[in-house]
């Protein structure tokens, strides 16, 4: 499995050199009190790429997400996503701009359908203000919402409960609620935690599918999965970056081995 | 839903409609009154139900959406001659959606308990104001005017009866309904039940959900003054009283009796707590001319408050029937 | 004029302390267990009661006072544990609504039991001093003092007993208080029933000023909801600050406009500190 992995890995990092960043930050901090969560932190992600983003405990990495996605307003720098200021907007607006996220504690609606999960979520580009039409007529919303679910390998769960879904399809879930907006940039915050080995295998499969079309920020504590799948990670430490590289840079990487991974 | 549940659907919304229309030649005069009472209250709660049952926002402010209504109505019942119908529901509508897209604009900002106490004291601002502005509002004797008969000027007028009132309000109450039922299904309708499963989700897949819930307030607002509307032609007076927060208490204790979630569930709350009211109010000084006749004198039960049984089983049901609670009546969204 | 205004000051005051007793139980209760106890007023209108019954039987106002404060504490506790106990872990909303039935109830109790005309509360002595034209009853100042004797006492008990110290360990991690062994259920019982006895206390320190009647709660309930979340919820020290800023407020107002339209005052003052600063306007560092 490892060998099938790195080899992969190497595949695809066939990363676009060059390309623009399609999200840049610019001296990126946030304070909590007395406390930098984050410090001029000045990142960059090609588009396409697979970034991962990886770093003890406590390094930064939700908050930074949270700040890419209007949760958190930074309290210095700025954000530009492709090339347009993002810094400090409402989460709406960054979703509309084309950043989506799925969240590290799953974070769905459990009493609603699988299918009403995603639905709902592909509903925000379109028809979101219609008052007197069942939103069953709108059948371009409900097949886009059907699409993305046999993506996520959940188009047999369709009418299921969301909360009676088992742990890891709930995880894959996640990703197609972000994934039926439509998004430029997919912020995926440790997808795989809590998966066993095989579900965990699904969906790095998943996110290679997925990946042809997007660029994908992926925060992630296994191991196998990012070096699996990432073209180069950035790794954070008490919020700043530590370093940046392919996998195989990343891996020999002295500091990083020192304060990360324990290989 | 599926095709057949949406067949016994109608087919029981048509039953009960039917029964409804005849229900009233049965009854005495005093009985009419009391459904029609229990259809305006009915409105009134399922109006807050979109708030509680579908956004899940708990809302105290129907009071003032009510009372301006009400008041609204009397506006327009005092002012034309002769006093006209349409105009004082249209006055009365206006005055509702004025209030309502104002403290919709306040305290939609706010979230659960900062919510509901806001709407609270917003009530409460319209009390004082209606209460203390004599010359406009009668401050506390209120406005008294005649009723309008049902028209359409140059072709017909029909002063209302009991029984035709009955079926006015019948049909403003059914129209609502479906109205609402469109809404709560539409796309707009989903946002709203996704707002009240996972706010902060619903906002990062890209909903602006402040304007979600303006909107949803100030639909709230409309049908709960309709049902101000209506409670002013049916009984011929506006009163401070109605826009005192204690009635957005009732209208919500209505909702959760009956379900909330569920659109009907408000009515049928409402027909509950209503005829178990009337039914205590008269129980105590029976059961003392009772007493009385055996020889037991037990002073105080006459006056015995129904409030009190009452409260206790609206505690009651809070607490074991959650289901019926802010837990929801309907657990799939999809309907 | 001035002197008219610095009447007013000492009036806000005096109704600031007594409102700051009440908001203090009030953002005790809702601090510590994250219940809006809509019930507050009443318990507030039942101590009063209690104590124009006590002080009709025994002809004296301290006890009356004491027996006030423990026969509500002691209701308070009893309403917990029936009705409260079983909302733990439910969406707080549910309390508004328990408590809403419980208003209900107490007050139509009281409307039965004593009836709809306004009972007195005897102060404990007379006597008036001379404020510029007005003769202002000791008493007055009397009671701006006990009450803020009794906040400080629950400051102290807060602060140094054993069960002040849990109550707060409490409040900063349930789950924690809990592992370690502290009696949670029980202690958040204690907190209401103490909530509930300066409730009732302040009902029967208030009670020679106004008349005791069945609704007095209703205008209390709502004026300590503003100041809890105008002084910052679960703060102490902010509720008095803020139960003073609103009683002068509404003081100064009734120079211009009659009292009934002065609450509109403390209205706006809610408002725009939910606008502009929701975590409270008496609160060191907003979040």
């Amino acid at each position: 499995m490892a060998a099938d992995l790195s080899s992969a890995a190497l595949a695809a990092a066939a990363a676009p050199v060059g390309a623009a960043p399609v999200l840049r930050t610019e001296d990126l901090g946030i304070r909590f009190g007395g406390l930098a969560a984050l410090n001029g932190v000045n990142f960059a992600v090609a588009r396409g790429e697979i970034r991962a983003v990886i770093g003890p405990n406590g390094a930064g990495k939700s908050t930074f997400f949270n700040c890419l996605t209007g949760v958190l307003r930074p309290s210095s720098g700025r954000i530009l996503f492709n090339d347009d200021e993002i810094t400090g907007l409402s989460p709406n607006r960054i979703s509309r701009k084309g950043i989506a996220r799925s969240y590290q504690i799953t974070n769905i609606l459990p009493n609603a359908t699988t299918l009403e999960n995603v639905r709902i979520a592909a509903q925000s580009r379109r028809h979101g203000w219609s008052l007197f039409t069942h939103h069953r007529a709108f059948r371009d919303i409900i097949e886009k919402a059907e699409a993305v679910l046999a993506t996520v390998g959940l188009a047999a769960k369709a009418d299921e409960l969301a909360a009676n879904l088992s742990h890891g399809e709930q995880r894959n879930l996640e990703i197609g609620i972000a994934l039926a907006t439509e998004p430029q940039l997919l912020c995926l915050d440790e997808p795989t935690a809590g998966m066993s080995a095989g579900e965990t295998d699904d969906t790095i499969a998943l996110v290679r599918r997925i990946a042809r079309d997007l660029t994908i920020l992926i925060v992630e504590h296994d191991m196998t999965v990012v070096m699996g799948l990432a073209h180069r990670i950035t790794v954070l430490h008490y919020g700043a970056i530590l370093a940046e590289g392919t996998p195989a840079e990343i891996q020999s990487n002295p500091r990083v081995l020192e304060v990360y991974l324990k290989t | 839903m599926t095709a057949r549940r949406t067949r016994i659907f109608w087919m029981a919304f048509a039953v009960i409609l039917a029964l409804l229309i005849v229900m009233p030649f049965g009854l005495p005069e005093f009985w009419r009154r009391f459904l029609t009472e229990i259809l305006i209250w009915g409105l009134l709660a399922m109006s807050s139900d979109i708030l509680i049952g579908y956004t899940g926002m708990v809302s105290f402010g129907h009071s003032a959406f009510f009372g301006l209504g009400m008041y609204g109505a009397a506006a327009a019942l005092l002012t034309t001659r002769p006093p006209s119908l349409w105009l004082a529901l249209l006055y009365g509508l206006i005055a509702a959606a004025t209030v309502a897209a104002f403290v919709a604009y306040f305290s939609t900002r706010l979230r659960d308990i900062y919510f509901a106490i806001t709407t609270l004291i917003f009530s409460q601002i319209f009390y004082v104001i209606i209460f203390t502005w004599t010359d406009a509002t009668g401050g506390e004797n209120g406005l008294a005017f005649s009723r309008p008969a049902l028209a359409i000027p140059g072709l017909f007028s029909l002063p209302f009866t009991t029984l035709t009132l009955y079926w006015f309000v019948l049909a403003v109450v059914t129209g609502s309904y479906l109205v609402l039922r469109r809404i709560t299904r539409s796309p707009f309708g989903m946002v709203l039940q996704s707002i009240r499963e996972n706010e902060a989700r619903t906002r990062a897949i890209g909903y602006p959900v402040e304007r979600y819930k303006i909107v949803a307030v100030m639909f709230s607002g409309l049908f709960a003054g309709l049902a101000g509307v209506l409670y002013a032609i049916q009984n011929r007076f506006a009163a401070p009283d109605f826009v005192f927060f204690v009635v957005s208490g009732e209208a919500v204790i209505y909702n959760i009796m009956g379900g909330v979630g569920t659109l009907v569930g408000p009515i049928v709350g409402a027909a509950a707590f209503l005829l178990l009211r009337e039914g205590l109010s008269r129980l105590f000084p029976y059961l003392a001319s009772v007493a009385s006749q055996h020889g037991l004198a037990l002073p105080g039960l006459a006056e015995f408050p129904y409030l009190i049984p009452l409260g206790i089983i609206f505690i009651a049901i809070v607490i074991f029937m959650p289901q019926g609670l802010l837990g929801f009546a309907r657990r799939r969204l999809n309907e | 004029m001035l002197e008219e205004f610095l009447i007013q000051t000492i009036n806000g005051i005096v109704v600031g302390m007594i409102l700051a007793l009440v908001a203090s139980g009030l953002t005790l209760i809702f601090g510590i267990m994250d219940v809006v106890n809509f019930a507050h007023g009443e318990l507030f209108m039942l101590g009063a009661y209690v104590g124009v019954v006590t002080l009709a039987g025994t002809g004296s106002f301290w006890l009356a006072l004491l027996v006030a404060t423990l026969v509500v504490a002691a209701l308070g506790a009893a309403i917990h544990v029936t009705t409260l106990r079983p909302l733990l872990g439910r969406d707080p909303l549910n309390t508004i609504l328990v408590t809403f039935g419980i208003s209900l109830v107490l007050q139509n109790y009281a409307l039965w039991q004593f009836g709809p005309v306004a009972r007195k509360i005897n102060e404990p002595f007379t006597g008036h001093f001379n404020l510029f034209y007005l003769e202002y009853p000791w008493y007055r100042l009397v009671i701006a003092l006990l009450s803020a004797a009794i906040i400080a006492g629950l400051w102290l008990f807060l602060k140094y007993s054993t069960y002040g110290v849990w109550i707060r360990a409490t409040t900063q991690d349930r789950l924690m208080a809990q592992a370690m062994g502290i009696p949670v259920p029980r202690l958040l019982t204690i907190v209401f029933a103490i909530g509930s006895g300066m409730a009732a206390a302040s009902g029967v320190l208030f009670g020679p000023l106004v008349g005791v009647n069945h609704a007095m709660g209703l205008d209390w309930v709502l004026k300590a909801f503003i100041v809890v979340v105008v002084g910052g919820m679960g703060n102490l020290v902010g509720s008095i600050a803020a139960s003073i800023f609103i009683s002068l407020t509404e003081s100064y107002a009734s120079l211009w406009v009659s009292p009934s339209q002065a609450i509109i005052v403390s209205f706006v003052v809610l408002i725009l500190t939910l606008l502009i600063r929701p975590t409270g306007l008496f609160v060191p560092t907003p979040k």
